[in-house]
């Protein structure tokens, strides 16, 4: 197992946001979470990535516990991710957007950063190029050089996912890949996330567009207020009575 | 080297300016302008800190006191009551220390200024990861509250205590020999010299941090000042670069005290005042904030305008006025304005 979550829990206060939550991801394979609004999707991403810690719970990746780390300490063992709301840094452009992914994979510090050194710069021409290369791949390597955060929100999307790439990850974590996009662009968006996942990169997503999540995923895992309701393939989900139950049958009124 | 042409720029303004004030028989502009190459060392490290990391600190005179007031009572102030302490008779051993006489030609013990400039140093580093490792974790205004409370302390510090001088401050600081040749020191006849030493001092650390902040740990502390927490998510260790940040900054602050105060033989309070953490905080707002040479060239000019006295008694006001000024109608900063509308006029002519 690259992903192993077991009996995770997340209290926020008065609410149980995750709530004995357990599954694994097997490497090579793109995972899906869904659910509706609130059911406690991206705190999930922010327990495994290390924003949050867990209430209790363990978190596994490639067997060693990481539940509790700083989020830049998961990072360097290999998990990227993505943002619902874009975080892209103002005032870099794309490229510089890109590079700061490179980090954890380059090792300048301060002192030799200061006296650039010949091997530092040899890096940053690395890094420069490998960069370059990855919004080439995202088709938007005429836009390097324009800062990043006046994009266009699809354009914006695909240098986070670059970023993301750029760290060469054994795990990205995707958060909405195809949110505020067009039924195009979602397309074009799905296209690339199984491009990526047969570059050998394993996808753990969170998604609300159904079509997509049933098009490209080998495995769901569905959360309903913070709890776990169904777990399998995208046939298997389509058939849950509990799952139609909760998408199609609730009371909108309740909410 | 594009990033390095406006080093070249300097060098031979340094050259200029020296050149013009022999020729104009003005070399009294010399020791403003020696000084101000001191200050600048203090405005571009906080400009690293404030304009690149995005960390303010309105405590920066505290470091510079810290280096200043220490050299400063290392090479001035009778140690002989403590010749029998161990760190003492340490320092003797390694020929740290000097004997001398004092005004009534009683034997007195001070210690040699490399050493002194090196434990002043030390000291700064220590406080400033003291300081450093609980403040950063504020952000915002919190961040600038907590510096200015240590700023208030090394004031306060050093007006207390007898041994920093009080009110008065620590005069009859001798001069700081680097080499043979030349030291540091307000001597008549090393003006050029010591103009030559600031500046040149200016130019090294220029291009050292104009090196770090085109490099991949420069990248990062932008990254940070942009969006910290998915920098974090990006695998930079974000504590530990602000922290770094913060004790450069906080030595470069440290070594223009040290200098300033061989150069002016003294040093005083005012220099640990709250009124020139301000002021170094304005100057770099109107620099443009993540602007290095921004922040060198309008510290120049106004540091050099404030030594000549230009501002008079409202010297401190007309610095906490700038900064309120530029806060309200030019956060990008003085240059990055004229500039940028100095563009469009030459486009606007061109269509």
């Amino acid at each position: 197992m690259l992903l192993d979550i077991k009996n995770l829990y997340r209290r926020f206060g008065g609410l149980q946001a995750v709530s004995d939550v357990s599954f694994s991801v097997r490497p090579g394979m793109i995972k899906a979470v869904i659910g509706p609004n609130g059911a406690g999707k991206t705190t999930l991403f922010n327990l495994i990535t290390g924003t949050l810690p867990p209430s209790s719970g363990v978190i596994h990746f490639k067997g060693q516990p990481i539940h509790g780390l700083a989020p830049y300490r998961i990072a360097r063992q290999g998990v990227a991710r993505t943002y619902q709301n874009i975080k892209l840094y103002p005032g870099m452009t794309a490229l510089e957007n890109v590079m700061v992914g490179r980090h954890c994979r380059s090792r300048a510090g301060f002192l030799s950063g200061m006296l650039s050194l010949l091997w530092t710069r040899k890096e940053e021409k690395a890094i420069r190029e490998k960069c370059l290369e990855l919004l080439g791949l995202l088709d938007i390597a005429d836009l390097a050089e324009v800062e990043a955060t006046s994009l266009a929100f699809g354009q914006q999307r695909a240098v986070e996912l670059a970023r993301a790439l750029a760290m060469e990850p054994e795990l990205l974590l995707l958060d909405e890949p195809a949110a505020g996009l067009n039924i195009y662009e979602t397309a074009e968006v799905a296209r690339l996330i199984t491009k990526i996942n047969a570059q050998g990169i394993t996808v753990l997503l969170v998604e609300h567009d159904m079509s997509l999540v049933m098009d490209i995923s080998h495995e769901i895992v569905v959360l309903s207020f913070g709890e776990k309701i169904a777990e399998g393939t995208p046939s298997e989900i389509q058939h849950n009575k509990e799952v139609i139950r909760i998408y199609l049958g609730e009371d909108d009124a309740e909410d | 080297m594009k990033r390095h042409l406006p080093l070249i720029l300097l060098i031979l303004a340094v050259i200029v300016v020296q050149l013009l004030t022999r020729w104009t028989d003005t070399a009294f502009y010399l020791t403003p302008l020696t000084m101000t190459g001191y200050y600048s060392l203090v405005i571009v490290g906080l400009c690293l800190l404030m304009g690149y990391a995005g960390q303010i600190s309105l405590g920066h005179a505290g470091f510079f006191a810290i280096g200043g007031y220490l050299s400063a009572m290392l090479t001035t102030k009778d140690l002989m009551p403590l010749k029998e302490t161990l760190l003492l008779g340490l320092c003797d051993k390694l020929g740290l220390l000097v004997q001398g006489q004092d005004m009534l030609g009683v034997a007195s013990l001070q210690m040699q200024p490399w050493a002194a400039c090196g434990f002043a140093i030390l000291a700064t580093i220590i406080v400033a990861y003291a300081i450093g490792i609980p403040v950063l974790k504020l952000k915002g205004h919190y961040l600038a509250m907590a510096t200015l409370g240590f700023g208030i302390i090394v004031y306060r510090l050093a007006l207390a205590f007898p041994l920093f001088g009080e009110a008065d401050g620590i005069s009859g600081v001798p001069g700081f020999p680097l080499l043979p040749g030349l030291a540091v020191s307000g001597d008549f006849n090393s003006r050029v010299s010591n103009y030559y030493l600031a500046w040149g001092m200016v130019a090294l650390v220029m291009w050292l941090l104009v090196n770090l902040i085109h490099s991949r740990v420069g990248r990062a502390l932008r990254a940070i000042h942009g969006a910290e927490g998915a920098t974090n998510a990006m695998g930079v260790d974000t504590a530990r670069y602000k922290l770094n940040t913060f004790v450069i900054s906080a030595v470069l602050a440290s070594i223009a005290g040290i200098f300033l105060t061989h150069y002016n033989g003294g040093i005083g309070p005012s220099e640990a005042g709250i009124m020139k953490s301000v002021r170094y905080v304005a100057i770099v707002a109107i620099g443009g904030m993540a602007n290095l040479w921004g922040a060198l060239v309008m510290g120049a000019v106004l540091n050099i305008m404030s030594l000549r006295g230009m501002f008079g008694s409202y010297d401190d006001a007309v610095f906490g006025g700038i900064l309120i000024v530029i806060m309200l109608f030019a956060p990008q900063g003085l240059l990055g304005i004229s500039l940028s509308a100095t563009f469009k006029r030459i486009f606007r002519r061109g269509e």
